[in-house]
């Protein structure tokens, strides 16, 4: 039993908060809601060998695990960092998968593929599916037709993290009879509308493909499923990171701000607020380990631990970044601050991959079918 | 990062099954606190039973081998607990003396009381009750009254209430926390006991519950003489080892939550029978979110384990858990008693047990709202509240309290 960090994965996330901290992401995040540019990430995700977290050591990757990669999706919401990785990661997941011919160049960080995100079926909802534009009546995925190791797809999938500027793109689809399929396709055959929503440091695209061609990946149903949660997993880890940063500047601010001749973290109202964000935090974390595991140890158990994770961190995101506004009092609903920055990655992830709801209900799903 | 066992962990597990598989016939039935505790036969079984594992090496598996202990880690109590668990068997009856109450005395006491005392309490032969809590010093524990008057002959005479004693009803020994110096600040004045719940002026009542059970007991003592050989660690140095006792608490329940019974799976099964419910979007969300809950836990355990494994005693914020499990809990019965409706609450049931025990539960150990402060103040370093106590004679805190109160 033992459910610590090892030596190198600490080794792996303070390299990856080093590598963070020479850029200063959480202005650029305030400068790119009035059009500023966010920082090019991608040489420090490069430099790092982040692209190739999960592509094996043969092919120029580092070989590591899911718990390896939420560590430093951690360490990016920590600081809010606009790396590509939600995107990357689960397509080089895929591609590693396939032993698809795009690897190398993959890890070497030479093209940056990424996932098209599809919906496992559920035990109330069949089919693969697609997040819509828009309202709860989700897309079914591309209509995916095979030919010999070729496959095309027609369809539209919208709020794809990371397709704007990607150079592959992996997407699953479903074929006549709704059975999974999953290809990979040059971008450049698929339109790709950029957007931003709220949050100025999630690049997403509504990508639409007509008859889209590329090479068959030869996954399996399991995989394409590992994907979508393996997604949820780094969603969640980055929201723990977020955590971790609004609970620090609530803290700080708490101790130093008086009010009625005491400091305000000297009141219950407050140390409670705080203590709970804690304990979110610390039950979020739990559950990220818990996913960890699966992902190697317990493949069974892997959607379940995802969606918790996903659940969990979600929440206590949600209810660390308003917590972090009001400890601020009114200070901390000004444009100037940073705690509305985590406002909007809170809001914006909240209704990415499936909305944080449905990862809820997968969790009753596996219950419920256990039972 | 590992659940496996090691090696050596493995060759462990498989002698402790062996010896539940070779024994188990011998043991009684696992039955729930509230129906064992009102049974005379029952609870004797149960202390036979705990000598028999004792004697097995299931008892006492982190006590210090020259105390009759294995002298073994948290994984091996871990690995004990879950193969008891397993066999169907109960486990040890005195959980409370043998997880904090025979440590305590370890740790503090003379070589006499570690001669006389742990023996018979890790076999079930003298079960032990942890007499500190009292109507005015729950949370507050170091605000305890009850009062210790030294005589001439160097005995000590004790007078006043515990409250919230389980087992104090079969119980031999107490560990008892008394003030032996009121004019000291309240943490300076304060010694530990072992009280014979035999002696002379001690009286146990039942305490009864929400549920009209009465599964914990109210302490009285009138004018109770102890010798002074009863005192565990210093005169006035109680908190010390009451500290000491709180500690191994903490590490006792970081070992063993499975005894409950808060389970995702447990819940998810009654709601599953009923395909309505199974359905229903409001029922999912509430058994997701009470899962959600639950499942961290589990895993919050384990991470914990693992630092105990390394020596690392686990700091307040390990008191969150137990806030976490008990309101998924309180959840949980809101939701399976709205599914099952009014049948849920027929009092035979083991769902009304467990709506009518989870109220109490929240505040047992200490209230949830006073453990956010502590884990606020020394986890999260917030400044403290403002208190009246502070470098304050005990005497005189009762005089400062009616003041500062409203006329």
């Amino acid at each position: 039993m033992n459910l610590a960090l090892s030596d190198e994965q600490e080794f792996l996330r303070e390299a990856a908060r080093g590598a963070l901290s020479r850029v200063k992401t959480i202005e650029a995040a305030r400068e790119a809601l009035e059009g500023g540019a966010l920082p090019d990430l991608w040489p420090t995700v490069v430099e790092a060998g982040w692209p190739g977290l999960l592509v094996d050591e043969d092919h120029g990757g580092a070989g590591l695990g899911a718990f390896d990669a939420m560590l430093v999706a951690q360490e990016c919401g920590r600081v809010l960092a606009a790396a590509p990785l939600l995107g990357l990661l689960p397509a080089s997941g895929l591609l590693q998968a396939a032993d698809d011919e795009s690897l190398e160049a993959v890890a070497a960080g030479d093209v940056r593929p990424a996932w098209l995100p599809a919906r496992p079926p559920g035990d109330l909802v069949e089919g693969w599916t697609v997040d819509p534009r828009t309202g709860k009546h989700r897309a079914p995925a591309p209509r995916a037709t095979v030919d010999g190791d070729g496959v095309s797809f027609s369809g539209e999938v919208a709020w794809v993290p990371d397709a704007p500027g990607a150079d592959l793109l992996v997407v699953v689809g479903v074929d006549a009879d709704g059975a999974p399929v999953a290809g990979v396709v040059e971008a450049s055959a698929a339109r790709s509308e950029a957007v931003t929503r709220y949050d100025a440091t999630r690049s997403l695209g509504h990508v639409t493909l007509d008859g889209a061609a590329g090479r068959r990946l030869e996954v399996t149903e399991e995989q394409l499923a590992r994907a979508w949660y393996l997604a949820q997993a780094l969603l969640a880890a980055e929201s723990l990171g977020a955590v971790e940063t609004t609970l620090e500047m609530a803290v700080q601010y708490a101790k130093e701000r008086f009010t009625f001749g005491r400091a305000i973290g000297s009141y219950q109202a407050i140390k409670h607020g705080l203590t709970e964000v804690l304990r979110r935090q610390e039950n979020a974390r739990s559950l990220l380990y818990y996913a960890g595991w699966a992902f190697d140890d317990g493949p069974d158990e892997f959607p379940l631990a995802a969606s918790a994770a996903r659940s969990a961190a979600g929440s206590a995101l949600d209810y660390a970044s308003r917590q972090n506004i009001v400890t601020h009092g009114g200070i901390g609903a000004t444009w100037e601050h940073d705690a509305p920055l985590f406002f909007r990655r809170a809001q914006l992830c909240r209704r990415l991959l499936g909305g944080a709801g449905d990862a809820t209900d997968r969790v009753a799903a596996e219950l419920l079918s256990a039972a | 990062m590992d659940l496996n066992d090691s090696p050596e962990q493995a060759e462990y597990r498989q002698k402790v099954r062996a010896w539940l598989q070779e024994h188990k016939a011998q043991a009684p039935e696992a039955r729930s606190t509230r129906a064992g505790a009102e049974d005379d036969a029952y609870v004797d079984a149960r202390r036979r039973w705990q000598g028999q594992l004792a004697e097995g090496g299931l008892a006492g598996v982190t006590w210090p081998v020259d105390v009759g202990g294995q002298g073994l880690g948290p994984i091996e109590q871990v690995i004990v607990s879950q193969e008891i668990a397993r066999a169907g068997v109960p486990g040890i009856l005195d959980v409370i003396g043998v997880g904090m109450l025979g440590p305590t005395i370890i740790a503090h006491g003379t070589e006499e009381q570690k001669a006389r005392y742990p023996g018979p309490m890790l076999h079930g032969d003298e079960v032990w009750c942890q007499l500190f809590s009292e109507p005015g010093a729950g949370s507050d524990l170091a605000a305890v009254q009850t009062r210790a008057r030294l005589q001439d002959d160097g005995t000590w005479v004790l007078n006043g209430q515990k409250v919230w004693t389980t087992n104090a009803q079969f119980a031999a020994y107490g560990l008892l926390l008394a003030r032996t110096d009121p004019e000291q600040h309240k943490h300076k004045g304060l010694t530990m006991f072992v009280l014979p719940m035999d002696a002379e002026g001690v009286t146990v009542r039942g305490l009864r519950q929400i549920s009209g059970e009465a599964e914990f007991n109210e302490v009285f003592l009138d004018d109770v003489r102890l010798p002074a050989d009863a005192v565990v660690g210093q005169v006035n140095d109680g908190w010390r080892t009451a500290l000491t006792t709180l500690m191994f608490e903490r590490v006792t329940i970081g070992l063993g939550s499975e005894g409950m019974g808060y389970k995702e799976d447990r819940f998810a099964r009654a709601i599953a029978a009923d395909p309505d419910a199974r359905r229903d979007p409001d029922v999912r969300k509430r058994l997701g979110e009470i899962a959600v809950e639950l499942l961290a836990i589990k895993f919050t355990g384990y991470r914990t384990l693992t630092m105990l494994a390394k020596g690392q005693i686990p700091g307040p914020e390990a008191g969150l858990a137990k806030v976490t499990t008990v309101n998924a809990a309180i959840a949980a019965g809101e939701l399976i008693a709205d599914v099952l409706g009014p049948d849920a609450l027929d009092e035979d049931d083991q769902w009304a047990y467990m709506i009518s025990f989870l109220p109490g539960l929240k505040s047992a150990g200490g209230t949830e709202e006073i453990l956010r402060n502590t884990i606020g103040e020394r986890v999260l370093g917030l400044p403290p509240e403002p208190r009246l106590d502070k470098g304050v004679p005990f005497s005189e805190l009762r005089a400062k309290e009616r003041e500062a109160a409203p006329a």
